[in-house]
């Protein structure tokens, strides 16, 4: 509650304490843990804690980059992990031939990545639809998706578990990119190209705008259900890539179960990550490093024999520490 | 009790929406009767009641707290920490288990409040982290397995028998649904809650006690998922920690349903009541559509039909409140 007087104080060129901890806080957590798990974990430095921590990581950050677009323009996106499961249990079905007879391999692999990715797209798309065009509230609007979209997977799938090996689709989450797991090669690529798009084009700055007065971006000329169904979209084929990607690594679909409570994952990444849930302000950089904070605080708790179960009450103990110094900040 | 039926009189677009729900309702019922020879049997309301009771409870908690325009993602999490509790503690006695689980909700509701207005955390990210809270306390209660209850000390009682040939769960759902109309329609406090529901700024500067309301709005939120929670592991005889999943978004689409609009500011107990009934039914429908043989719906096609329910509800919603703004 001493913080309150910070108000008087900021000027133009120095940041008060609270705002370093916000702006630069969670490198410092990124920071801290590094050192703390050199120190402490066994074999830490290696290339396959590396590998490990960054394919568990880069699913969450793909989908939490479309809900960091969705959540700068005053969104919420709950129906990424029930997307997600659309679109896993579309793909086995096309390359092995279920939903349409095709013979030539090559094709139907090809097929098998953009097919699913459009289709949780065009449900991004319907998303944005039923929030610009009925004006319905996004946490309702995607909650649609979220309770339907499971169940259309399911029912796809009879919730069957399709088991597949099919190395040429497989390769987005078993391949390697000099080197690189094919899998943070395209959460990197997709973390900057969004970075670009927030930064560098008109498109971007419409988001944020909209997101900060939606009003007053009306009124500047902004078409604002175009910048708002656009986001939404995006959040849906992300969540189709990511869907793709949870399959390919465990070979199989389970309708059940792809991307299950990847929603709240997403929303802890970006809230973690510096980007307040009212909108206005999108930190891509934020998002990536949120998830990583929140993954490595996993992993750093599961090497040193602390349950699974437990980790999740550091968790939320982690999401309310960083939202509270965000706003602090914020308001000082 | 007329006045409880008073309060679905149109007054304005919103409570068109509630006539909505129970004319919705009315038909389904209908129609299930009139096509299954069993739907209207005792054995299927009195079991049909017995298991919608839990959703119906989490959704009237989750009611009040929409209408001071906040959300509540906890309840799932919340009710099966305390299935889990309850059963630990049913050994002891069956009220030790009935008191530990109510405790335990009403715990996690507390914290929420006081996070939600001493560190003013959005409901939504509050909620969302006492869900994970909530969730790894119940796994590292439970080991990471289901808890089975007690059967030597009654506490089973709750879940499964009858009082005057109605089960149990279903007096505690009215009672709670009774009480929680009188508190919004009868006393100054739930006037309250809707005043801050349609601007907190302005409730406070009426003088109304903000803080001390919503603290009170999460306690009793938490403190009916417990209440749900306990009915859960008495009814299927172990206190379940991965169960709940999803139940929080069930909830606030049986809110929806009933025409409380998220934004707060207004709402109906009964209407509430219509739409937890109203989703719980389309899974009753279904079982019974199966039985006939004619077609076969797996149980995945109830989330996709309570999903398309939720899209007509809150599309019409649209129309109708657009329509009377304009």
């Amino acid at each position: 509650m001493t913080m309150t007087d910070t108000s008087l104080k900021p000027t133009a060129t120095t940041a008060s304490p609270l705002q370093l901890v916000s702006r630069y806080g969670v490198f410092v957590a990124f920071l801290a843990l590094l050192v703390f798990n050199i120190a402490v974990t066994p074999n830490f430095l290696s290339w396959q804690t590396l590998n490990v921590n960054l394919t568990q990581v880069a699913t969450i950050v793909i989908v939490a980059t479309g809900m960091t677009l969705v959540i700068a323009t005053g969104g919420i996106d709950l129906s990424v992990g029930s997307l997600m499961a659309i679109s896993g249990a579309l793909a086995p079905m096309i390359f092995m031939g279920k939903l349409l007879p095709i013979d030539n391999m090559a094709l139907a692999v090809t097929l098998a990545f953009i097919i699913p990715v459009l289709v949780a797209a065009a449900c991004g798309w319907f998303n944005g639809f039923l929030v610009t065009h009925f004006r319905i509230q996004p946490i309702v609007a995607t909650l649609v998706f979220f309770i339907a979209g499971r169940g259309i997977a399911q029912v796809m799938t009879n919730g069957n578990l399709q088991v597949f090996k099919n190395p040429p689709f497989q390769f987005i989450a078993m391949g390697h990119i000099a080197g690189i797991p094919a899998q943070v090669v395209l959460m990197v690529v997709i973390a900057i190209l969004a970075y670009c798009l927030i930064r560098f084009t008109v498109l971007g700055r419409q988001i944020i705008a909209v997101g900060g007065n939606e009003k007053a971006a009306r009124l500047t000329g902004i078409p604002v259900r175009r910048v708002k169904t656009f986001v939404y979209v995006i959040s849906g084929a992300l969540a189709g890539i990511a869907g793709l990607i949870v399959v390919a690594r465990n070979s199989a679909s389970d309708a059940n179960l792809v991307g299950m409570g990847m929603e709240l994952d997403a929303i802890a990444a970006v809230a973690v990550g510096g980007s307040l849930l009212t909108g206005g302000r999108a930190n891509i950089f934020g998002t990536l490093m949120g998830a990583l904070v929140i993954q490595l605080v996993r992993y750093t708790l599961l090497a040193n024999g602390v349950p699974d179960a437990a980790a999740l009450v550091v968790k939320a103990g982690l999401i309310v520490v960083a939202v509270f110094i965000q706003q602090r900040a914020d308001r000082s | 009790m007329s006045a409880f039926f008073k309060s679905f009189a149109p007054k304005s677009s919103g409570d068109l929406a509630r006539i909505g729900v129970l004319i919705a309702l009315a038909a389904l019922i209908l129609f299930g009767a009139l096509r299954y020879d069993n739907f209207l049997s005792p054995f299927n309301i009195l079991s049909f009641l017995r298991y919608n009771s839990m959703f119906a409870l989490i959704a009237l908690g989750m009611a009040l707290v929409i209408m001071t325009g906040g959300i509540d993602l906890s309840v799932g999490a919340v009710a099966a920490l305390a299935s889990v509790v309850s059963a630990l503690l049913s050994p002891i006695s069956w009220y030790a288990g009935l008191a530990g689980g109510i405790g335990a909700g009403l715990m996690v509701g507390l914290l929420n409040g006081l996070v939600i207005t001493r560190l003013r955390i959005q409901p939504f990210i509050a909620t969302l982290a006492a869900m994970l809270a909530a969730n790894g306390t119940a796994l590292l209660l439970a080991n990471n397995q289901s808890v089975s209850v007690s059967y030597d000390t009654g506490f089973t009682v709750i879940g499964q028998d009858d009082f005057l040939g109605f089960p149990i769960p279903a007096w505690i759902a009215l009672a709670a649904y009774i009480l929680g109309w009188l508190f919004l329609e009868r006393s100054p406090s739930g006037r309250h809650v809707l005043a801050i529901g349609d601007g907190e700024q302005t409730a406070a500067l009426m003088g109304l006690k903000v803080e001390r309301t919503l603290l009170g709005v999460y306690a009793v939120s938490g403190l009916l998922a417990g209440l749900a929670g306990v009915i859960l592991a008495a009814q299927f005889g172990a206190g379940q920690p991965t169960e709940g999943v999803g139940w929080e978004l069930f909830a606030i689409a049986s809110v929806v349903v009933g025409g409380t609009l998220l934004t707060g500011g207004s709402g109906s107990v009964g209407a509430t009541l219509a739409g937890a009934l109203l989703l719980g039914m389309v899974f009753n429908v279904l079982n019974f559509e199966n039985g006939l043989g004619w077609i076969s719906l797996s149980a995945y096609w109830q989330s996709v039909i309570r999903g398309l329910f939720l899209l007509v509800v809150v599309v019409l919603q649209a129309r109708l409140t657009s329509k009377s703004t304009a």
